[in-house]
């Protein structure tokens, strides 16, 4: 099971869960798996095609996944994924 | 029987040899050591760059510091080359082995052209004020200065840019611009500090300045009552050497961030949500722009702001902090910047992440073509700013 880090503003979706573990080989079958979860996640990740929002990245550890092989990226157990939606907010 | 002046020169004349400032330049670059030994006044109206100052009437106590190797060669100068040649007698009895005056002194060096190095000069009440960051070797009285002449650009005085406009404003960076067209509200008051009970209802770039003025007077503050537009942006931050954002819409990041790769200013980027703040830099052209970390803004529903979520009062402020210390460093040319990486603050659970960040070759702002189709037209960019200097108005 890899961990995904939830941003605060999609904590809504999750329960105010910070960090989910979840089971998948790739990226993108984590995401698939996050979102089978939580449902109210699809929306706001993914698009109808099944791609990544543009407004959303998706780290690897520290590495962004579009530089890497997007949702085909292969993940560890040990892995750690980050999602992060753009902020706006100055306060 | 009494000597004169005029012997005890012609005696120096006999005991130590002299050199031309040219020659005395030659020998330095081949490793000798230039000793100023005039008085700190005259040290700091000018001095040869790279020379080490130790004033005649302190040389015995203080040169085993300044040169501890004997065998090193020294060349001795003051202002005419009378100084100097009792200086390097000194250093002879003293032991150096290889020790020569500088004939003509610094007046000969300037005419023949060789160069002078007029350092920073600081007020008594300015060394007293920046004392702390006179005693750091990375700031200095040069860094001071080099402050004191610095321009920082806040787009926003709210919840970011409270922190970082105080701290900014006590380290001395001589002009702080503010873009904002709000007023102060009570609401405002758990978090921007900048503003007082005093103050509600004046707009916050007034409100910023008195409090800034309260705070150093060497610092100018420009204000621009204006909300940042592709109209009139290029014109907002032309001439500015960093520019904080701390604004609170993703158009005016956007609006923010091309204008700025345009202009090649450094934006200092911070963005807060409830518990948790985001940070990077973008230096035009040397890393990432806004642009090439997020692509498309998302729609509103998806990212709602702080009047919205909330935020804890101390956050902003935290994140504030931390890009006025990216635009010192910035300022300044010291240590590791955020260049490159997005660092993410969560309060609560008291942690700081790191995610690299990269340049996207196909970025619209500052991609491989965006940065060709620069090139061509750098010239009407330092003609705008030119124009932009000479209509700032003063809040």
């Amino acid at each position: 099971m890899s961990t995904v880090r939830i941003p605060p503003v999609l904590r809504a979706q999750t329960g105010d869960l910070k960090a989910v573990e979840v089971d998948g080989a790739t990226v993108g079958a984590v995401l698939q798996a996050l979102v089978e979860r939580f449902p109210g996640l699809r929306e706001q990740l993914l698009g109808p095609d099944g791609d990544l929002h543009r407004f959303v990245n998706v780290y690897i550890n520290d590495q962004d996944v579009r530089y890497l092989d997007a949702l085909a990226t292969p993940v560890a157990p040990s892995d750690t994924i980050t999602v992060l939606p753009a902020m706006a907010g100055g306060a | 029987m009494s000597k004169t002046y005029a012997d005890l020169l012609r005696e120096g004349r006999a005991l130590v040899p002299e050199l031309l400032p040219d020659q005395a330049a030659a020998r330095a670059a081949e490793g000798a050591l230039l000793l100023d030994v005039r008085e700190p006044h005259e040290w700091d109206a000018g001095h040869v760059p790279g020379a080490v100052h130790v004033p005649l009437g302190r040389l015995e106590a203080y040169i085993g510091f300044a040169a501890p190797d004997t065998a090193r060669p020294v060349m001795v100068y003051c202002a005419t080359g009378v100084r100097s040649l009792a200086g390097a007698r000194t250093l002879q009895l003293l032991g150096y082995q290889d020790v020569a005056s500088v004939a003509g002194g610094l007046e000969l060096w300037r005419a023949q052209g060789l160069p002078v190095e007029a350092p920073a000069r600081l007020t008594p009440a300015q060394q007293q004020r920046y004392s702390r960051h006179l005693l750091i070797p990375e700031v200095g009285i040069r860094g001071q200065a080099r402050l004191l002449e610095s321009k920082v650009l806040f787009i926003g005085a709210g919840g970011l840019g409270s922190s970082g406009l105080l701290y900014l404003a006590a380290a001395g960076v001589g002009t702080i611009g503010i873009v904002d067209f709000d007023v102060v509200d009570a609401s405002n008051l758990q978090r921007q500090v900048v503003h007082n009970l005093e103050r509600l209802g004046q707009p916050k770039i007034a409100s910023a300045a008195a409090a800034i003025g309260a705070l150093n007077p060497d610092v100018r503050v420009i204000g621009h009552e204006a909300m940042l537009t592709d109209d009139n942006v290029d014109e907002l931050i032309a001439g500015y050497d960093v520019i904080i954002d701390g604004t609170d819409t993703f158009e005016t990041r956007y609006t923010l961030n091309d204008a700025a790769v345009r202009a090649r200013i450094p934006v200092v980027h911070a963005s807060v949500f409830r518990f948790e703040g985001q940070l990077t830099t973008f230096v035009p052209f040397e890393g990432p722009c806004y642009r090439c970390l997020y692509p498309t803004p998302p729609p509103p529903e998806l990212a709602p702001g702080c009047s919205v979520a909330g935020v804890l009062g101390v956050v902003p402020g935290t994140m504030g902090l931390l890009q006025a210390t990216e635009a010192l460093k910035l300022l300044l040319g010291i240590g590791e910047t955020y260049v490159g990486r997005l660092v993410i603050y969560d309060a609560l659970d008291g942690t700081f992440q790191e995610l690299s960040l990269r340049r996207d070759p196909a970025c619209p702002a500052c991609g491989t073509d965006a940065e060709a189709r620069m090139a061509t037209t750098a010239t009407n960019g330092a003609q705008l700013a030119a124009r932009a200097r000479s209509a700032q108005v003063s809040a």
